[in-house]
């Protein structure tokens, strides 16, 4: 058996296989299908400053391969998180990472300064693909200038392992990578949905409450993979790569690609416990190609 | 209550009509135990256009002979597959996933179960399960015409059936809320499950009369376990999950127009 043992920065991982946030709940929704705590880590639900209720039903559709999601960061809040989820998740035996949004540079500063506090959550995952409200609701993350904006200000704040988690939905995503790395950013992760759109043509309406929605699952593989790997060419830190890994051989390809890591996202949905069977294939694969650790494959690419 | 993800197999598939099929399921082992009202998130193989699991009620379990019944109606590809199944398929499941309905305080409660369409599907094993507690329980059944009307002589096992057609081929010509019973007497409780314009006409006619009513809600899951947070319905204490708060909800709660 090779090592599985991997280090993004200072955030230390039992094995490369974790969970996308808002697809995995708290974990503990899983922990009837299999030992949560055999995974690398989870990334809980996206937390904001205060309570959200999240978008009006409907606010999913499948798609060829993939669905639309407009859930729209339905939380509790991170004071709710700290005193009534955190209790719980801290006994979890593996690494608890808090998914951080924002509507404004205040709010994302003040939710990353309450989670400096917890000893059991080593990271924070800062998520920019949220509407800037300031700049009239262009995401955060979908330009270079605000992305690296928000992530100065919460490096100010944050001590842990800062994890930015950057949108497909630009021109050229290692731009956005090199200038949220140049502010400090520890690691990147990526891919987060690309924004498409459902319409029911018997009534000519849009399917989704908000119209437009974030896509998931397979669909997006082919081109998540290749911003990993361009992502991973321009930036000296870690890549932790995510969209539509719904069995090893896509979590492998995911890291010869560059990935240090990678989130399964959508694929719990279909099987709860998927990813305990990547974690066991990318093990087999280890062996049967004569690895000793998990990291030789990371970029291991060959062109 | 403890979920499972178990493959189970095809005992048989019982053709109703051209539109509905009775999924018997079994298992090597014993199946485990579940509430009337829960679900479960039936995994569709071989439909390259159905890619999420598909919802569908348990309708009724058997632990003595170690069944578990689906009741199928073919909407789409997913549904499709399911109404094919033959004896001996294996069909993976995730269940029991779901709350259940509440029982009423006292046994001699007047009590209404009333369906439309594949809605019957649940108030099966929930007149089954009411019957075994010695409640007495009536049945209004509803669909577009008899093909729509199914399991008759099973809900005749567990109380009294009444029907409605909107053709008038089967019981009284019309909705289920415009059934005579409805004016003759008084319930307790109503319980139903069917299409929303439905529930909601029976939740008006049962706030009208002050019963106490549960309604049991079908919105698209991705999950069905409480994961994804995308079948919120919008009720009194804001957007909670259909597939863990729910399906089963009483009417005071939700915030329906009636
Ligand atoms: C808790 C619950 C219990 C259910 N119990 C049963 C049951 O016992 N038996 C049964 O046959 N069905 C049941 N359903 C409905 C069933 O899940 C859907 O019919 C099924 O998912 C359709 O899949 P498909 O691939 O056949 O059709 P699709 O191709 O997915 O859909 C066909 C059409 O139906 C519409 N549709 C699909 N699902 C829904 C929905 N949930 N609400 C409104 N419109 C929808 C689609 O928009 C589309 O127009 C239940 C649903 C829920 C949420
Ligand atoms: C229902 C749903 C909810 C999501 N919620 C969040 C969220 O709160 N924060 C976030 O950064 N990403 C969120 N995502 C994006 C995923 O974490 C992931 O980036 C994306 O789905 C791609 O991976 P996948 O194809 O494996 O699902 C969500 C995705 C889905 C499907
Ligand atoms: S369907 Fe995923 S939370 Fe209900």
């Amino acid at each position: 058996m090779a090592n599985l043992n991997i280090n993004i920065g200072k955030l230390q991982l039992k094995n490369p296989v974790m969970t996308a946030s808002g697809t995995f709940g708290y974990g503990t929704e899983f922990s009837d299908f299999f030992d949560i705590s055999r995974i690398g880590g989870i990334f809980v639900k996206g937390t904001t400053l205060r309570d959200r209720q999240g978008n009006p039903y409907p606010r999913m559709v499948e798609t060829p391969s993939g669905m639309l999601n407009a859930v729209g960061l339905q939380n509790k809040g991170i004071d709710y998180f700290i005193n009534h989820i955190y209790p719980t998740v801290k006994n979890i035996d593996t690494n608890i990472i808090v998914n951080v949004s924002g509507s404004t540079i205040k709010e994302y500063v003040e939710t990353a300064e309450k989670l400096n506090s917890l000893e059991k959550i080593p990271a924070i995952e800062l998520n920019i693909s949220c509407p800037n409200v300031k700049e009239g609701g262009m995401a955060f993350g979908t330009n270079c200038l605000s992305a690296a904006q928000v992530v100065k200000v919460v490096r100010r704040v944050y001590k842990n392992e800062l994890i930015v988690k950057l949108s497909p939905n630009v021109t050229d995503i290692s731009e956005i990578a090199l200038a949220v790395e140049a502010e400090g950013a520890d690691s990147v992760s990526l891919i987060n949905t690309l924004l498409g759109m459902a319409i029911d043509s018997e009534k000519r309406t849009p399917i989704l409450s908000t119209i437009t929605g974030g896509l998931s699952g397979p669909a997006v593989k082919p081109i998540a993979l290749r911003m990993v790997w361009e992502v991973a060419q321009a930036v000296k830190i870690p890549v932790i790569g995510m969209g539509g890994i719904m069995n090893a051989a896509d979590a492998i390809e995911f890291m010869l690609a560059g990935a240090s890591a990678i989130q399964i996202g959508t694929a719990n949905f279909i099987d709860p416990t998927v990813s305990i069977k990547v974690l066991d294939g990318i093990n087999d694969y280890l062996d049967r190609h004569g690895y000793k650790s998990v990291t030789e494959i990371i970029g291991a690419l060959e062109i | 209550m403890k979920k499972f993800m178990l493959d189970l197999i095809v005992k048989k598939n019982e053709v109703l009509n051209n539109q509905y099929s009775l999924l018997i399921l079994t298992s090597h082992n014993k199946l485990p135990e579940m509430l009337p009202g829960q679900f479960a998130e039936v995994r569709v193989d071989h439909s390259p256009t159905t890619f999420l699991r598909r919802p569908i009620s348990i309708n009724y379990i058997d632990y003595e002979t170690n069944e578990l019944w689906l009741l199928i109606q073919i909407v789409g590809d997913g549904t499709r597959k399911m109404y094919e199944l033959k004896a001996g398929d294996t069909l993976n499941l995730i269940f029991p996933l779901g709350n259940s309905f509440s029982l009423p305080e006292k046994k001699d409660a007047r009590i209404l179960l009333i369906g439309g369409g594949v809605g019957i599907a649940p108030l099966l094993f929930w007149g089954s399960y009411l019957k075994e507690r010695g409640y007495t329980c009536n049945f209004l059944l509803g669909g577009r015409s008899k093909d729509n009307l199914l399991q008759l002589c099973e809900f005749e096992r567990f109380g009294n059936v009444y029907t409605t057609t909107e053709d008038g081929s089967h019981g009284e010509c019309g909705f289920v809320t415009q059934h005579s019973l409805l004016k003759a007497s008084n319930f307790d409780y109503i319980y139903t499950c069917g299409p929303t314009p439905m529930m909601k006409a029976v939740a008006s006619y049962a706030s009208k009369t002050k019963a106490n009513c549960e309604v049991s809600l079908e919105n698209t899951m991705a999950c069905g376990f409480g994961a994804c947070l995308c079948c919120v319905t919008d009720t009194t204490e804001g957007h909670l999950c259909v597939c863990t708060e729910g399906p089963v909800f009483n009417i005071t709660k939700l915030k329906w127009q009636i």
